[in-house]
C-alpha cells in the first residue's frame, strides 16, 4: 500500500510519519508517534476518548484521517503538562477524585482544557454540555465537573494574580 | 480489495475530476464518512478531501447576503456572529450537531448529502430559502437546498457533482429565523421531529414573508409552503398559528420506529412550528 508523507506539528515541535491513506489521526498518533495518551474508546466519534486539538479546535481523533493533518497543528494530552509540572487540570483531577480507571481521562482533561482556554468562566451546565462527548463509565460525571469547576477559578486567579 | 487513495484539490474543478469515479466519496468534516468507513458501509477508492478547495471553509458576505462553505465546521458558524445575528436558526440547528468534538469538524454540506431525514443542519437551510452552489463535471449550478436528498442516504448530485457553497439571500430589516428539535434528553441526540421557521415582518409587525420546513417527519426534509402561508398578512394570532400548525401536520408523512411513532412525530412537529415561529416573530421585531 502506498503511504503518504505527512508533516506537522505535534505538541508544539515539528513530526513527520508515513500514513496509509484511511489511517485516522488516532492511529497515526498511537502507533506511528508514540503517543498513547490519546485512547480508542469507540472508534465512531461517541465517547471523546481519543480528543486531541486540531489547528486549535477540540476533536476526535477517530474521525479524523491521519492525511488530513498535513501542515496542522496537534495537541495532545502529552503536551499539557509543562517541564514535569502537571496542569492544574491536572492536579484537581488527582485532588478531586475524578477519574477510576482513567481510560476517558486524556480525552476529558484535554476537552476540558479547550473550555477553560475559550471560556474561563463557564457555569456548570455551560461545562456539562461542553464535555457531553465525554463519556466516563466510572465517576458519574460529578467529581469531574467539580475538579473542573475548582480548576477554572484557580485559573482564573492566577490569571489576575 | 483496491487501494484506498486520498486526494486534497485545491480548485472545485479539480475536485470535481477526482470524484468522476464511480469509487470516489467526497470528504468533508468527516463525521459521517469516518464512521461508515470503518463499519465497511462504504468502500471508497478514493476519498476526496473538500476542505483544501478555495471558498469550501469559511464564511463570507457577498451582495449583502452570507456565503457558507459547505465545509465549514458548525464550530466557525458559532463564532461568526454576523451570521448568528442574522440567521440564528440555521446556526442553532448546525450547532445541535453532535458534541463539542463534532462540532469542531461536522459541516453543513455533509449533513446535507448525507441524506438523513433526520439531519438537524437542513430544516432551517430550506426556511432561509438557500442554494446550493454545485460544481461538477459540467460546470456549476445552483439550486435550492431542498432539491438536494431525494430519499434516505440518496441525493441529486450525479457522479463528479459535490455542494461547493451556499448562498443565502440578503436580509432585511425585521427578519430572522429559529430552528427547534425534539430529542428524548437534552443532549446529543437524533431529531424525533424538527422544525425551522423563517419570517420577515413589516413595521407593524405583520409578517410578509413566512417560510417553514420540517425534518425527521418524511424520508427528507420538506418545506412546507401552506404552513409558510398561513402565517402570512398579520401577527401570529392564535388562528393563525393554528393553521399553520395544521398545515405543518398535514405535510407529515413519518416513519413510527424506535425514537417515536408516527403519530406522535406529526404531533410534535405541529407543536415545534408553532414553538419556533413565535422564536423566530420574537427575535425578527427586537
Amino acid at each position: 500500500m502506498s503511504k503518504i508523507h505527512i508533516t506537522t506539528t505535534v505538541n508544539g515541535d515539528p513530526a513527520e510519519f508515513l500514513a496509509s491513506p484511511g489511517m485516522t489521526l488516532l492511529d497515526a498518533l498511537r502507533d506511528e508517534l508514540g503517543l498513547t495518551g490519546a485512547k480508542e474508546g469507540c472508534g465512531s466519534g461517541d465517547c471523546g476518548a481519543c480528543s486531541v486539538m486540531l489547528d486549535g479546535r477540540l476533536v476526535c481523533s477517530c474521525l479524523v484521517l491521519a492525511p488530513e493533518v498535513e501542515g496542522c497543528r496537534v495537541e495532545t494530552i502529552e503536551g499539557m503538562a509543562q517541564g514535569g509540572q502537571l496542569h492544574p487540570l491536572q492536579q484537581k483531577f488527582l485532588e478531586h477524585a475524578a477519574l477510576q480507571c482513567g481510560f476517558c481521562t486524556p480525552g476529558l482533561l484535554v476537552a476540558a482544557k479547550a473550555l477553560l482556554d475559550a471560556h474561563p468562566d463557564p457555569t456548570e451546565v455551560e461545562a456539562r454540555y461542553w464535555l457531553a462527548g465525554n463519556l466516563c463509565r466510572c465517576t458519574g460525571y460529578d467529581k469531574i465537573i467539580r475538579a473542573v469547576m475548582d480548576a477554572a477559578a484557580d485559573l482564573r486567579q492566577e490569571r489576575t494574580a | 480489495m483496491p487501494e484506498l487513495a486520498y486526494l486534497a484539490p485545491s480548485s472545485p474543478e479539480e475536485a470535481a475530476r477526482a470524484l468522476a469515479s464511480a469509487g470516489s466519496r467526497p470528504l468533508s468534516g468527516g463525521t459521517d464518512l469516518l464512521v461508515q468507513l470503518r463499519a465497511g458501509r462504504v468502500k471508497p477508492d478514493v476519498i476526496v478531501d473538500l476542505k483544501k478547495i478555495a471558498g469550501a471553509v469559511g464564511v463570507r458576505e457577498e451582495n449583502g447576503g452570507f456565503v457558507i462553505g459547505a465545509a465549514t465546521s458548525g464550530a466557525v458558524l458559532g463564532e461568526h456572529a454576523g451570521l448568528v445575528r442574522a440567521w440564528p436558526g440555521i446556526v442553532e440547528g448546525a450547532n445541535l450537531i453532535g458534541s463539542t468534538q463534532v462540532q469542531g469538524r461536522a459541516s453543513l454540506g455533509g449533513n446535507l448529502c448525507n441524506g438523513s431525514p433526520a439531519a438537524d443542519g437542513v430544516p432551517a437551510l430550506i426556511a432561509a430559502r438557500a442554494t446550493c452552489v454545485i460544481v461538477g463535471p459540467n460546470g456549476r449550478r445552483e439550486v435550492p437546498v431542498e432539491s438536494i436528498v431525494t430519499g434516505p442516504g440518496k441525493t441529486s448530485l450525479v457522479q463528479g457533482e459535490f455542494v461547493l457553497e451556499f448562498r443565502l439571500p440578503a436580509r432585511p430589516a425585521r427578519a430572522s429565523d429559529a430552528y427547534l428539535r425534539l430529542i428524548p434528553r437534552t443532549e446529543m441526540d437524533i431529531a424525533v421531529a424538527g422544525v425551522g421557521v423563517n419570517l420577515v415582518l413589516d413595521a407593524g409587525g405583520v409578517v410578509t414573508h413566512a417560510h417553514v420546513a420540517i425534518g425527521a417527519v418524511a424520508p427528507t426534509a420538506l418545506l412546507v409552503a401552506s404552513a409558510g402561508a398561513a402565517l402570512v398578512g398579520g401577527k401570529l394570532d392564535d388562528a393563525r398559528l393554528a393553521a399553520m400548525e395544521a398545515a405543518v401536520r398535514a405535510a407529515c408523512k413519518p416513519i413510527s420506529d424506535k425514537r417515536g411513532t408516527a403519530e406522535y412525530r406529526t404531533k410534535i412537529a405541529g407543536v415545534l412550528s408553532r414553538r419556533a415561529a413565535l422564536i423566530a416573530y420574537d427575535r425578527a421585531g427586537a
